[in-house]
């Protein structure tokens, strides 16, 4: 609802006439694209003929609602970032002049005193405040523990920022044992401790992690090759699949299969790669697309093979390398053999570091990748092509390699989310998925892998998120689901992030090969994805 | 050979419509150089206005005759239509212009979920189907051809000669045709870049709309996640046409209603998808920058 006035106007106006004019602008434009969608809802009565339900009062408040974010936004926010920009500039303090504002030793100290208390009357908040309260003051709990940890974060960031890797993958190998505990002491017993744990490392921990490597996948093929890929989810199709019929059929282990996933997903990806050898920017972004979608439609009718819409079920569980297993009726089922509580939480916490290796697998690969002929091909490549050939690079090759590389980690991610769900469709290997996958990879800033995991985890973990904010119902009445607004939140996130930072979250990235001392480039002077 | 001909005219009346969407993706495209996604959910937020619009029309009137009833959902979904189109230039595009190349691209994506959604969220995640509007059908010697097909052809027809006179003729055309060759000489000129963009943008809306108009006619049920199928089918027609080349988008938009028409009626109807997206592919083998592009000049 951005409406530029002319600029001569600009220099009579106030800031608080130009606000309200803006203000008026942005309810015209919203009243107009809202009005029938908002305003009126289409619903099928009982006959099943198709009736419009007016909802007048809904569009009033959209409208104003616009309106009043636009006039703030223009009265108050844009001279607010004007100032803060100056304020950066004069005293160096790029980041952190908001954020010393925000993070303050009181502050910090109230958001921990607001989280001990509210979770030493954790069980009688219900009784003390009734459910609609309740539900407000757990909200506010999860506010001030993320403020807490925020704080520490931000206390410690020269410290972070040193040892970010080491750090950051000590904290995954750590989660589910930190999520265990704490539930287990917060529930009573370490039972409690296993089923709680549950939903954190199923829903954010596998979840966010199979993105995180589905990410840095593609960013072999998109951020060092600078081939811009639209269809990456078939490999991942082709790796679930392999390992599906493979091991339904077959009875193979998922220890083998994982391989030959891998093995099959990169065929696919030479096959891929070779008729589009040739294409460049736009028209090979569209083939690729189009390869994504051949490979789902023949998932779907080719219904003698893989069983078309409705999917293959029963898919084998992984086994603990053949030593135990997480079916409780097996005599090696892995509560038996240590003798504990059965509980379906060692197989998620199990698949949880499988993941994780995975992951690591593809950033070590990745790494050494670069530093080796090939990826410094793939690089120059992606900055020059005429450049590369000139010098000699086999430019066929050098993406044959990249696709055929890029898509084994898609095969191996498949065959693992095949393992992990028991079951897969086509619904899980649409277009959408592609797409989130490459806004992963570009909102983390093309090439590094630490932008592109912080990308996953806040795309990833913002919309799961969403599914755990029950309290808006207390706000919105019991028919509002947050989860519908899952996808349309998420797509606006798309073009929020992609607006504040163009770049991705890690924009500047060192140069992998350099002459005599390492100088960080910004992002700004690399190109991408021409080829 | 009845047969035949019967496919043909099936194809050419998809395949106008998938013309028209193609239009926007191929301006859109010449003139900024970027893929706009969300121009598939344009196309189907053009469907939902004229579907809202003619329910509108009938709870207001006793009885509305077709030909204004077509025409008010036409020009409703085309003003509104294009409202969201120039909306989301202005605050997703706009802003990343200059900037490197995948990031508006993304934007794109994230508007085309967001649209999708929307109209989920608003309108419910059903179908919703309309009762037929046009349902006379003509036999010409065993070969049956509706007045909806008539009707779009028709209607795509007219727009494409309008549009040509538009962008061939008008100081507007000319002004779009200077900022697709080279945007700064045409700013220096004079011309409104930005203005010219944005009308672009509303052209190709205005378009998409019409092609949307006509699909809720001659299928009868439009659902939210409508724009995704004929928005690929026709940046493929696009593509396939040479992208930027605007009667490349119409060839484009016939030859995949053809491909579409003819594989369903001759080899099997589950794999039409799959023929357009193969023949695309093999046709970008042998010419790299589709049918009518022109091939890319490498600058060193």
């Amino acid at each position: 609802m951005a409406v530029t006035a002319s600029p001569e106007r600009d220099i009579v106006a106030t800031p608080m006439q130009r606000a309200t004019r803006e203000a008026l602008y942005a309810g015209a434009i919203a009243l107009g694209l809202f009005v029938l969608f908002i305003g009126l809802r289409t619903d099928q009565n009982i006959s099943n003929e198709l009736i419009l339900v007016q909802r007048w009062g809904l569009l009033a408040i959209v409208v104003v609602l616009t309106m009043a974010g636009r006039f703030l936004y223009v009265a108050y926010g844009q001279p607010f970032l004007a100032n803060q920009k100056i304020v950066d500039v004069a005293t160096g303090l790029l980041p952190e002049s908001m954020a010393t504002r925000f993070f303050r030793l009181p502050y910090f100290i109230a958001a921990i005193v607001i989280v001990a208390v509210l979770a030493f009357l954790a069980g009688s908040l219900d009784g003390l405040l009734g459910p609609g309260l309740a539900g407000y003051a757990r909200f506010l709990r999860a506010l001030a523990i993320i403020y807490a940890l925020a704080s520490v974060m931000f206390y410690f960031r020269t410290f972070i920022h040193a040892h970010f890797s080491a750090l950051g993958i000590t904290a995954l190998a750590l989660y589910p044992v930190i999520v265990v505990l704490v539930l287990a002491v917060y529930g009573g017993s370490m039972a409690a401790g296993f089923q709680g744990s549950l939903k954190w490392v199923d829903n954010f921990g596998i979840q966010i992690l199979i993105y995180v490597m589905l990410a840095w996948g593609l960013n072999i093929v998109v951020g060092l090759a600078g081939l811009l890929d639209l269809g990456y989810v078939a490999f991942y199709a082709v790796g679930a699949y392999a390992y599906a019929l493979l091991g339904t059929q077959y009875g193979l282990s998922f220890w083998i299969l994982l391989p030959a996933a891998g093995a099959m997903a990169a065929f696919w990806g030479v096959l891929l790669g070779f008729p589009v050898l040739r294409l460049r920017g736009d028209y090979l972004a569209i083939v690729t697309l189009a390869f994504g979608e051949i490979i789902r439609l023949v998932l779907i009718n080719w219904r003698e093979v893989t069983n078309g819409s409705a999917g293959i079920s029963g898919i084998p569980k992984v086994t603990f390398f053949g030593l135990m297993t997480f079916n409780v009726s097996d005599p090696n089922y892995i509560a038996k053999v240590f003798d504990i509580a059965t509980s379906s939480a060692y197989y998620k916490i199990f698949l949880y570091y499988l993941i994780l290796g995975l992951c690591l697998l593809t950033a070590f690969v990745t790494i050494r990748l670069r530093r080796m002929p090939v990826g410094r091909a793939w690089e120059a490549l992606r900055e020059d092509e005429i450049a590369c050939r000139s010098l000699g690079i086999n430019t066929t090759t050098t993406k044959l390699t990249a696709f055929a590389t890029g898509a084994m980690f898609g095969g191996f991610a498949g065959s693992f989310f095949a393992a992990r769900q028991g079951f897969v469709s086509p619904e899980s290997f649409i277009f959408l998925e592609s797409a989130i996958i490459l806004a992963i990879v570009v909102l983390g800033g093309m090439g590094s892998l630490v932008g592109i995991a912080v990308a996953a985890m806040v795309m990833i973990g913002g919309t799961e998120v969403l599914r755990e904010l029950d309290f808006l119902k207390q706000v919105f009445g019991p028919d509002f689901t947050p989860e519908l607004y899952r996808m349309l939140l998420f797509g606006m996130a798309m073009v929020i992030v992609m607006l504040w930072k163009p770049r991705g979250f890690v924009g500047s990235r060192e140069p992998t090969a350099f002459l005599k001392e390492s100088r960080a480039v910004s992002g700004s002077f690399t190109k991408e994805g021409h080829g | 050979m009845q047969y035949f001909v019967q496919q043909l005219i099936n194809g050419l009346t998809l395949g106008s419509i998938y013309g028209l969407i193609a239009i926007g993706y191929t301006m859109v495209y010449g003139i900024i150089g970027m893929i706009n996604f969300a121009h598939g959910d344009i196309f189907m937020i053009g469907a939902f206005t004229a579907l809202i619009v003619f329910l509108i029309l009938g709870a207001l009137f006793y009885s509305v005759p077709v030909v204004i009833a077509l025409l008010v959902m036409m020009i409703v979904a085309m003003l509104l239509t294009s409202l969201y189109n120039w909306t989301i230039e202005k605050v997703a595009y706009r802003p990343l212009r200059g900037s490197f190349r995948l990031a508006p691209l993304i934007t794109a994506i994230g508007m085309s979920i967001a649209l999708s959604n929307f109209v989920q969220v608003t309108q419910g995640p059903r179908n919703k189907p309309v009762p037929p509007m046009v349902s006379k059908v003509y036999n010409i010697e065993g070969i049956s051809v509706s007045l909806k097909q008539i009707i779009i052809v028709l209607v795509t027809i007219v727009l494409l000669a309008l549009f040509w006179y538009l962008v061939n003729k008008t100081s507007l055309g000319r002004a779009q045709r200077a900022c697709e060759q080279d945007r700064k000489m045409a700013a220096l000129l004079g011309i409104d870049v930005d203005r010219t963009i944005s009308i672009t943008f509303i052209m190709g809306a205005a378009l998409a709309a019409v092609a949307g108009t006509l699909f809720l006619m001659y299928y009868g049920v439009v659902v939210f996640s409508d724009g995704f199928t004929p928005g690929v089918k026709a940046f493929t027609a696009a593509v396939l046409g040479g992208i930027g080349s605007l009667p490349g988008a119409v060839l484009g938009g016939l030859m995949i209603g053809f491909i579409e028409s003819m594989w369903s009626a001759y080899f099997s109807i589950d794999y039409k998808d799959v023929a357009a997206f193969s023949i695309l592919a093999i046709v970008l083998i042998f010419l790299p920058s589709g049918i009518l592009g022109r091939p890319e000049v490498e600058k060193v």
